[in-house]
């Protein structure tokens, strides 16, 4: 393995970790709200330079043993440059949105965009590894930027305690992940998938068995699946409605990624051992999180419920543990980050008068006539999110049916289909209370053009326009999948 | 008795659930769940220490200074924002943490 092969595998990464740490410099003495925006500008033109170096790969479908850098500790194959590109999108949504929010509330700061860096990089470690210790190490890179994140206001009391409630339960988090790793480590004597997968193919011991279960528990806090999704509502409620954007978008992707990295790669032998855990995990978060979010008055932690019971959705594509589930996730996945952001952009374009943000959904009422576009962009979101045809939304839950049906696990994909059902009713009555109440007349500040923009193309992509993507989509998530098992 | 590695993995998952147990029934303050969260993951570097030592794999012991690296950056990240939590309500209390509800 040659050393600047490595170093050319990893080259996104690199750019991201040498240009956070120029940024960090540059925010040390730049403290002006200029400086923060120019700092905030670079770290969008960083993202946007990372996805150019990842794209190749992923359109090349580069995967095994050609894509293994650092002596087998990084993988820069194609279901992880499939990955980056969403991570990449959604955080570089994130910052764009981020500046005007911010100066509204106390004046913007660089450390912002290099915080932001710093959790991308960790994700796309995550997302890379072949490696227990890589999967570790950038998990934490990526979970420490993100209690900080959520703590960013600091004068705002929900922030802090977002953030305390984020802190001690990814801890914990973390915590159960690594005792599972230290099992699964003592019990196959290796830390590399390849290695796992080698010694757990011949048979799974107990402790093995142990070692996966506590790490698919710690896996299952980091995507929020039930029963590990309690702080997902509070955090996402507290948290600077930017960091909701990122916290729903980025880390989302990048922790399934990483369960599919684990399950396919390192259990793939063992599908058996892992199937019932993720199914049901995935109908406990599609129930759990349609009810949830029945009784919700807040608008963000609406949405936090609803991307639990989206992730559920997703699980269901992991449990068919086949190529095409791997692929149907992803193409979920694809229009799933799109969806939230465009859900959140429209909340933060909701502000009265003096440019408070409203959070209730009883603000939304009558949106239709005083603010028609922002309610078309959320409009489409909800009914892309119920999956109603032929809005974007349906065509994710359709292949990650299928997959599941193919797979034999006709039940799963039955109970998820009426899942779906529950939540078309919360999504739906957001809708309604946007478009046949009395109006609320309180949404009626001025929005900025980059949260237009941002709302106008998720809100197309997602609309029944993106139908025309399927087919690249769909061949693109099937280059990132067919990697991942070609491998095992 | 010779001690074998059983010994060390009960003692490890004794610490464990100690220190999971630490951040779920403690009533009292916050700093109490960052030390609860210190023990578990010392209760995994037990883990991956008494492992390496008897599989004559040295990964384990590289893996536990990773761990004891990143608990140290974790801590310190804790502290700040319980710093930052305590100046706005004045209190760590855990039973007056959940201000937001549902």
């Amino acid at each position: 393995m040659d050393w600047m092969q490595s170093l050319r595998l990893a080259a996104p990464e690199e750019l991201l970790s040498i240009s956070g740490l120029v940024l960090l410099l540059a925010s040390a003495w730049g403290q002006t709200a200029k400086d923060a925006r120019a700092v905030n500008w670079l770290a969008v033109l960083v993202l946007a330079g990372a996805a150019a170096m990842v794209a190749p790969t992923l359109c090349q479908g580069i995967g095994g043993e050609a894509a293994l850098a650092f002596g087998g500790l990084f993988s820069a194959d194609a279901f992880a440059a499939f990955a980056k590109l969403l991570i990449f999108a959604a955080a570089g949504a994130s910052l764009l949105v981020a500046p005007a929010f911010f100066e509204r509330h106390g004046g913007y700061r660089a450390e912002f965009p290099v915080l932001v860096l710093f959790a991308v990089l960790g994700m796309c470690l995550m997302v890379s590894s072949t490696n227990l210790l890589t999967l570790y190490v950038g998990l934490e890179l990526n979970s420490l930027a993100a209690y900080v994140l959520a703590a960013f206001l600091k004068a705002d009391e929900r922030s802090a305690e977002a953030g305390l409630k984020y802190f001690v339960l990814g801890a914990l988090a973390s915590g159960i992940l690594l005792f599972g790793m230290s099992l699964t480590y003592g019990f196959t004597g290796t830390v590399s998938y390849a290695g796992i997968a080698a010694v757990t193919n011949a048979g799974l011991s107990k402790g093995a068995l142990f070692g996966l279960t506590f790490m698919l528990a710690g896996l299952a806090f980091k995507i929020s699946a039930v029963p590990f999704h309690m702080w997902t509502p509070d955090v996402y409620e507290g948290a600077p409605t930017p960091v909701t954007t990122f916290f729903a978008s980025a880390p989302k992707v990048a922790a399934l990624a990483l369960t599919i990295r684990v399950t396919i790669e390192a259990f793939g032998g063992q599908t058996a051992a892992w199937q019932q855990i993720v199914g049901f995990a995935a109908l406990a978060s599609i129930v759990v999180g349609a009810l949830g979010a029945i009784g919700q008055k807040n608008i963000k932690r609406l949405l936090a419920y609803s991307s639990i019971n989206n992730v559920g959705f997703m699980l269901v594509g992991l449990a068919a543990a086949s190529s095409e589930g791997v692929a149907a996730m992803l193409v979920y996945l694809a229009i799933y980050v799109p969806m939230t952001i465009g859900g959140f952009v429209a909340v933060l374009m909701l502000r009265d008068e003096s440019g408070h943000q409203l959070e209730a959904i009883s603000d939304l009422a009558g949106l239709s006539s005083t603010r028609p576009l922002i309610a078309l962009g959320l409009g489409s979101v909800m009914f892309s999110m119920a999956g109603i045809p032929f809005f974007f939304g349906f065509w994710g839950k359709f292949v990650v049916f299928q997959a599941a049906v193919a797979a034999g696990l006709l039940p799963l994909a039955l109970i998820a289909a009426l899942g779906s059902v529950i939540g078309a009713f919360y999504y739906l009555k957001i809708v309604k209370v946007m478009y046949f109440d009395e109006p609320a007349g309180k949404a009626t500040g001025h929005s900025d053009m980059v949260h237009d923009w941002l709302l106008a193309v998720s809100a197309l992509f997602i609309s029944p326009l993106g139908w025309l993507l399927t087919k690249g989509l769909g061949a693109l998530a099937a280059i990132a999948a067919g990697v991942l098992f070609a491998a095992t | 008795m010779s001690i074998g590695i059983e010994h060390y993995v009960v003692v490890s998952s004794i610490l464990f659930v100690l220190g999971v147990l630490g951040i779920f029934l403690n009533r009292k303050n916050v700093i109490i769940i960052l030390m609860a969260i210190e023990l578990i993951l010392l209760s995994v570097n037990i883990n991956l220490v008494a492992f390496s030592s008897f599989l004559g794999d040295l990964t384990g012991q590289v893996f536990a200074m990773f761990v004891l690296t990143v608990a140290a950056g974790e801590a310190a990240v804790g502290l700040a924002i319980l710093v930052i939590y305590f100046r706005d309500r004045g209190t760590i209390a855990v039973d007056d943490v959940s201000h937001m509800k549902g």
